[in-house]
């Protein structure tokens, strides 16, 4: 049912997989996984380090580190496929199609150019327009993101912002060609809590004004409850459970969102003790057979260390568990016992 | 865990007046050809609290408001430039000499933030956790620290075979066990705890918090819990205190702090929280930034930002002081009782 038919998806990702070989053979880091994103959509890709969220963003916009590579699955950016496209036809896509944002503002802009100089020289990589146009456009743009004297601000290095002011540029930044699709990948993670709210606020507000989708790569549940429509849980590589945000929020289906929601400090109510997932996400080179969550699983039965599952339908999200299988009650019964 | 604590006592820990000042002065040849001033960063400015023994009392507040510093005065890593430390009673500025130092230190140890960067990666486990038990002669004799580590490990969740391997074998949260197992192998009755879940994803942090709650109740140890994370001050603490630009703004018990916050800033801090209940209720973001701690405004420092600020917010510094509602509240507004009930905050205008 959250499947919608491919042709209407923004970005279509299907059976994407990104390894990274090494001397011991190959890792793979991002393991067959697939979603979408409707037009004008936020969906949240949350996860503990190492569940392969950011891996994923990256080998979207076609920015995986070597060795890492893109080992098998196809990317369509509205129907078309863009993982296998050359190095210069890629960056036209990246910029003016999909916008990216990263964590820390400081290595997206170059120190030793004005922001004015940075912004009006990707506006004129995208759009057809003069110096003076685009000089303008990125005063309009930074009026936007909420700086201050703008056409002041516009001359001045990114050392002169502080660290908000600077995700704000990178936010303009990343907006200034008008992208269908924002890939934010941590954008507040290291921001303080007074900052976030405000930048959470403005990709929320900028891209609902545009029509701009995202897909908002985070670690933060509570940044996810805020601001994406769908949310996908990732877990060693995998979509543990993808759903409607309140849903999976709310009514957690997989064991290992179910723990990681109670794990979660709450101001609403104080206990003694928090749930927690005893031990960690496995290691690469270590991913258990069957479900890579079953050593830490509280409800794990036989089937889960054979079989991998896949996302099976259950209400309105998808989760790849065994729990929700039909199969599995009767498998259950004959084996467990 | 009030019942725990005994009635009447004296607090384990008292701060007062506490400050620390860096001078981030140019070199002198710069300051004399160019005319400038030195440079004098007010980190902690004024601090007052008092630490009950067996409580959790945690600082919270936004990068640069000196919360680790603090922490780093309490365990004595800086010297304060002005006020004292006394520990049951004893100012540490008067232990003068190592022999009268090493009783005291013992009893105190820290837990920090990193774990990758806080373990020697070349000690093997067992070695890093003995260093404290060998550097105040706790035990001497190889086999009885053996036994000791042994023991440690066990009671951070870890195993004994684990302490001859070394730190990089292991996960972040499995790392921060090491620490806190380090932390605890002096006997301490008070820990410094500078942001220990900060690095750790949140099912990890969960078991770490889970954790030196325990360790709490069967050790009776005194916390003083540096973070940023409201809701993980929220689940830890029995008192919290607010600081903003070097100074406490507020300090209350946990439960009035958050149900009934007074201090405009801590009001704002808690709407800033994102809403995982889902509820609906609009996320307030707080106004502005924090300004540049060289050149605090002047006043109370949170005028700029305050949405009740007026004329003598801008003029006369609030004192530190108890609140009419309990709590001590360094703020005007709250003094002249012209503040909203607690909670009601109107939304203030945003510069975006």
């Amino acid at each position: 049912m959250t499947r919608a038919p491919a042709n209407r998806a923004l970005l279509d990702v299907r059976n994407l997989r990104v390894e990274f070989p090494t001397r011991r053979g190959n890792l793979v880091a991002v393991d067959d996984i697939s979603f979408h994103i409707d037009p004008g959509e936020v969906l949240g890709v949350v996860g503990e380090s190492g569940a392969g969220k950011s891996l994923t963003g990256a080998a979207i916009i076609g920015l995986l580190d070597p060795p890492g590579r893109i080992a098998g699955g196809e990317v369509l950016l509205e129907g078309r496929r863009i993982d296998n496209l050359g190095y210069e036809q890629m960056r036209r896509i990246r910029g003016r199609e999909i916008g990216a944002i990263f964590q820390d503002p400081l290595t997206s802009l170059n120190p030793l150019y004005t922001i004015g100089r940075q912004l009006v020289e990707t506006i004129q990589t995208h759009l057809d327009m003069n110096a003076a146009q685009a000089r303008a456009h990125a005063v309009k743009l930074l009026q936007e993101v909420g700086i201050p004297a703008a056409d002041r601000r516009i001359d001045h290095y990114p050392h002169q912002f502080s660290g908000g002011m600077r995700q704000r540029v990178v936010i303009a930044l990343a907006l200034c060609a008008n992208p269908r699709l924002v890939i934010a990948d941590e954008p507040t993670t290291a921001l303080d809590v007074s900052i976030q709210a405000q930048i959470i606020t403005l990709l929320k507000r900028l891209c609902r004004e545009h029509g701009t989708a995202v897909m908002l790569v985070t670690h933060d549940m509570g940044v996810i409850a805020e601001t994406a429509d769908r949310v996908a849980v990732m877990y060693a590589g995998r979509i543990a459970e993808i759903g409607p945000v309140r849903d999976v929020i709310k009514q957690p289906k997989h064991p290992y969102t179910v723990g990681l929601m109670g794990s979660i400090p709450k101001i609403t109510r104080r206990d003694e003790r928090l749930a927690q997932i005893d031990g960690s996400m496995p290691r690469l080179n270590a991913i258990p057979p069957g479900c890579a969550f079953n050593p830490r699983c509280p409800r794990v039965f036989a089937r889960c260390h054979v079989e991998r599952p896949d996302l099976i339908d259950v209400e309105r999200s998808r989760v790849a568990c065994w729990l929700y299988d039909e199969e599995s009650p009767r498998l259950r019964a004959a084996g467990d016992e | 865990m009030s019942e725990m604590t005994p009635q009447a006592e004296q607090p384990i820990l008292v701060a007062r007046n506490l400050a620390r000042y860096f001078d981030v002065s140019r070199p002198w040849l710069n300051r004399v050809i160019e005319g400038q001033p030195r440079l004098i960063l007010k980190a902690v400015d004024g601090v007052d609290f008092a630490i009950r023994r067996g409580e959790t009392l945690s600082l919270v507040g936004e990068s640069g408001c000196g919360k680790s510093t603090v922490a780093r005065l309490v365990v004595g890593l800086y010297r304060p430039s002005k006020g004292s430390i006394a520990f049951e009673g004893v100012d540490l500025a008067s232990l003068n000499s190592r022999a009268k130092m090493q009783p005291v230190r013992r009893r105190f140890q820290m837990i920090f933030q990193d774990p990758y960067a806080s373990l020697n990666p070349r000690w093997r486990v067992a070695d890093i956790i003995a260093e404290p038990i060998r550097a105040h002669r706790i035990l001497t004799d190889r086999a009885q620290i053996r036994r000791r580590v042994d023991e440690l490990l066990r009671f951070v969740g870890l195993s004994p075979a684990d302490g001859e391997k070394f730190p990089h074998e292991f996960s972040g949260g499995q790392r921060q066990r090491i620490s806190i197992a380090r932390a605890l192998s002096s006997n301490p009755d008070f820990l410094v705890c500078d942001e220990p879940t900060s690095a750790l994803d949140v099912s990890v942090q969960a078991q770490i918090l889970n954790l030196m709650k325990e360790l709490q109740r069967e050790l009776g140890l005194t916390y003083l819990f540096i973070s940023h994370n409201l809701a993980v001050v929220y689940h830890i603490s029995d008192r919290v205190g607010v600081m903003y630009l070097g100074r406490l703004v507020e300090l209350a018990d946990v439960e009035a702090l958050f149900a009934q916050p007074q201090h405009p800033y801590t009001r704002m801090l808690l709407d800033a929280i994102p809403d995982l209940e889902m509820s609906g209720r609009p996320r307030t973001p707080v106004a502005g930034e924090v300004p540049n701690p060289l050149n605090p405004p002047s006043g109370c420092a949170f005028h700029p930002r305050c949405p009740y600020a007026n004329e003598r917010c801008k003029r006369e510094r609030p004192e530190f002081k108890p609140a009419p509602a309990g709590g001590m509240v360094a703020c005007h507004a709250v003094e002249e009782r012209r503040l909203p009930e607690a909670r009601a905050v109107d939304p203030p205008v945003l510069p975006a």
